[in-house]
């Protein structure tokens, strides 16, 4: 087994939407929480081989989109300055800000490199001690161990020209804040297998208890994803809300101890803006004090900056699983990925990006049944 | 972003610093990643690997036992008369 092509058997799938199908007798909605998982379902149709009863929304799972363009900002502040080499994964570059991206200010002469890994700019740190080397630390608990270890590193190796601008979000409390909404339609989830290979599945309990809604910790592969469905529907038939595992083969409940105490070494919980849903409480991580020499805010001082989102953009909706990317008068017309106006068009995980990549954007709406 | 593919590692060992690094061969593409969060590993085992750094071994008997779970369901559907055509599993990396 290589864990990739197994999953993909179209036999197969259309085998566990049989099963769904017989287990299914009324509307549910479910949530996949991750922007992965997200690609996956658009990817391979995957929401269009279920059964009508079942609608699958699109979860805030896009660390790219959720950063805050207070944070995209502030990144391209010190991106600017000429005495940093500024470094990101490589789905930010893209990313507007009020005025600009990280490719545009690349164009202009600022030194905006793309890391595959935040340990890859201790080197760069090391080779280049005349400069301030900064990462863009984003991301969700999945990215959290590889960012702290960064940071842990540079101490341990006294590498003192390098920072970290911290926007980490995490995803239980995003999920009870879609619950609590006013609006919320989603009865299901499809859990973050990859978040919870790092944090386990402990810390979903209490919210399935709370809202009585299922949980069931899902793959990034089409069986995967569809067997979540099918587990998830089934808990939903039999009026059940626990949290399930789906993804066994690398999701254990207590999680990965050993990322975990890293992690918590170097990280602390605080509350954070989510770009078009708002600040949510304790939701995101921050470096603790001891590692005020390594953070980015501190050392640049950046001032807080005056945003301006464009109002036609319903991302914050789209990130709740309220609404789709089709029912944005913008989706596919003056938002694109070469030009997106907001936060699920500017990253491949975005629904809208997603959608758009694989042309649903050319698609004619069917009428709304009356 | 949180995209973590299963790599079968080759080697391990410690860099300069002390730090536990391997190379893992992902589907022919051979890449250097932090073994640090997966102490156990060991070559020939598959790590989950994300940003460089394994998170975790893949669980072969779990792998195994959820697919074997799956090609089950497969046997029991065998049974059952198919009712509508369905639409096919979209081949989204086709050419």
């Amino acid at each position: 087994m290589k864990y990739i092509d197994e999953y993909r058997d179209e036999a197969l799938a259309q085998k566990i939407v049989g099963e769904i199908r017989r287990a299914v007798t009324r509307p549910w909605v479910l949530m996949e929480v991750c922007g992965g998982q997200t690609h996956t379902i658009v990817k391979y149709g995957i929401d269009r081989l279920l059964p009508s009863e079942v609608e699958l929304v699109h979860g805030p799972g896009c660390p790219v989109c959720v950063t805050s363009l207070e944070m995209i900002d502030k990144a391209h502040a010190i991106a600017r300055r000429p005495d940093v080499i500024f470094c990101s994964f490589g789905d930010m570059l893209r990313v507007p800000g009020s005025e600009d991206d990280l490719l545009v200010l690349k164009s202009r002469g600022a030194d905006v490199r793309v890391v595959y890994s935040p340990i890859d700019c201790l080197k760069i740190a090391r080779a280049n001690p005349a400069k301030k080397v900064v990462f863009f630390a984003i991301g969700f608990e999945t990215t959290a161990p590889g960012n702290a270890m960064a940071v842990w590193q540079a101490r341990e190796q006294r590498i003192t020209n390098f920072s970290v601008l911290v926007s980490h979000v995490l995803v239980p409390p995003a999920i009870a804040s879609i619950l609590q909404s006013p609006l919320n339609r989603v009865q299901g989830f499809l859990g973050p297998g990859h978040v919870c290979t790092v944090m386990g599945y402990q810390e979903y309990e209490p919210i399935a208890d709370r809202f009585r809604v299922p949980i069931v910790i899902t793959g990034f592969e089409p069986l995967d994803i569809l067997e979540g469905t099918l587990l998830t529907v089934r808990q939903l038939e039999a009026g059940t809300w626990n949290v399930e595992n789906q993804y066994p083969r690398v999701v254990r409940r207590a999680g990965n101890r050993v990322a975990q105490d890293l992690v918590n070494k170097v990280f602390e919980v605080c509350d954070r803006k989510w770009r078009g849903v708002g600040s949510i409480p304790k939701s995101g991580y921050k470096l603790r004090y001891e590692f005020r020499d390594h953070d980015a805010e501190r050392i640049f001082e950046v001032k807080e900056i005056d945003t301006k989102e464009p109002s036609v953009c319903i991302s914050g909706l789209v990130l709740k699983g309220v609404k789709k990317p089709h029912d944005c008068p913008a989706f596919g017309k003056q938002c694109t990925p070469e030009h997106p106006l907001g936060a699920t068009m500017v990253s491949a995980e975005g629904a809208c990006a997603a959608y758009y990549a694989y042309g649903r954007h050319l698609e004619k709406q069917p009428a709304q049944a009356a | 972003m949180c995209l973590a593919i299963p790599g079968k590692l080759l080697d391990v060992e410690a860099d300069a610093n002390g730090v536990r690094m391997g190379r893992a061969n992902f589907g022919g593409i051979v890449k250097q990643i932090c073994l640090e969060y997966t102490p156990d590993a060991l070559p020939g085992d598959y790590v989950l690997v994300h940003v460089g750094f394994a998170l975790g071994k893949v669980d072969q008997e779990e792998a195994e036992r959820t697919y074997r779970l799956l090609q089950e369901m497969d046997q029991l559907q065998e049974l059952e008369i198919p009712g509508v055509e369905e639409p096919t599993l979209a081949r989204g990396s086709s050419p």
